[in-house]
């Protein structure tokens, strides 16, 4: 009878110890962790149909009209009174050199007598620019805000998504894709 | 004046359930955007952001019931664009089963010991 309350006792404690340690590990292989979401930025997607008013001419457009007749596209959502913005606008202006690639902006929240002076001030690099007023395009293609990038085929489908503005890396990288 | 009282009723209820549909619209769209992450803010739904992103998403979801789509193929869509995290209730599959089952499992195993120690023992 001592024998079997010994013996239960020292399961419990085996079990016990298992289940502290188990709960221990998990817990500190979790520490290493970063708390930050971090999306995933390659995927394969089709990308979604939507319509859109150009912001120099003012006419709707359906996206079936804007990717079409070209090997590779850039769709980079900006507005005027983004910082990030024209950070990476000489590396937009430099990309819109490269003619197997056709540059769309989608003008994001953003005022258009301000986003046409942006362009007049820095460049303009986009082939077309369309306006994104109440920024629900930029939600339905799964963006996060301004400003974003998405590297997209000629079978639009996006193959790459940089958030945040482009970097020298980013720019390698989207280089390393269109040659 | 019998032809006027029809008219006005047919007006008042034509109005009343155009109302309690676009009513019906707004209790969906704040149902849905609680249960929706809002992604660039910390530990807040959509619902009670202020963002840009929030607001916008709020637009999309009204939009989206708008053009007739029901709540779990706007939970599906925004799954497809922004993956698993962006919504607040996880679905079951084998990548949170344990998040499931541990409470449930939890909970017997606390119940048998009760059980045993308190019931049978008595």
């Amino acid at each position: 009878m001592k024998n079997k309350v010994i013996l239960k006792n020292k399961v419990i404690l085996i079990v016990l110890l298992l289940f502290f340690t188990f709960c221990f590990v998990v817990l500190y292989k979790g520490l290493n962790n970063s708390n930050i979401y971090i999306p995933k930025t390659i995927y394969e997607k089709t990308l979604i149909n939507f319509s859109s008013k150009d912001l120099f001419s003012k006419n709707e457009i359906s996206s079936d009209k804007i990717f079409i007749d070209s090997e590779f596209y850039i769709l980079n959502i900006w507005a005027s009174w983004c910082l990030p913005c024209r950070y990476e606008h000489p590396k937009l202006m430099q990309l819109s050199k490269n003619s197997s690639v056709k540059l769309i902006g989608l003008n994001y929240k953003d005022n258009p007598s301000n986003a046409k002076k942006f362009l007049n001030e820095f460049g303009n690099p986009y082939s077309m620019v369309i306006t994104d007023k109440k920024g629900t395009i930029s939600i339905e293609l799964g963006a996060y805000g301004v400003p974003e990038t998405f590297l997209i085929n000629k079978d639009k489908k996006i193959i790459k998504k940089f958030i945040g503005s482009l970097n020298q890396k980013s720019l390698k990288e989207i280089n390393l894709i269109l040659k | 004046m019998k032809l006027l009282k029809i008219f006005l009723i047919i007006v008042i209820i034509f109005n009343f359930t155009h109302v309690s549909s676009s009513e019906n619209n707004d209790e969906l769209t704040n149902k849905i955007s609680k249960n929706i992450r809002c992604l660039i803010c910390q530990g807040q739904s959509v619902y009670d952001s202020q963002s840009d992103f929030s607001i916008s998403m709020k637009l999309v979801i009204r939009k989206k019931l708008n053009e007739g789509l029901s709540e779990n193929e706007i939970y599906n869509f925004l799954k497809s664009q922004y993956g698993q995290w962006i919504i607040y209730d996880p679905e079951f599959n084998k990548k949170t089963f344990i998040l499931w089952l541990l409470p449930i499992l939890l909970f017997l195993i606390g119940g048998a010991i009760i059980f045993r120690k308190f019931i049978v023992q008595k």
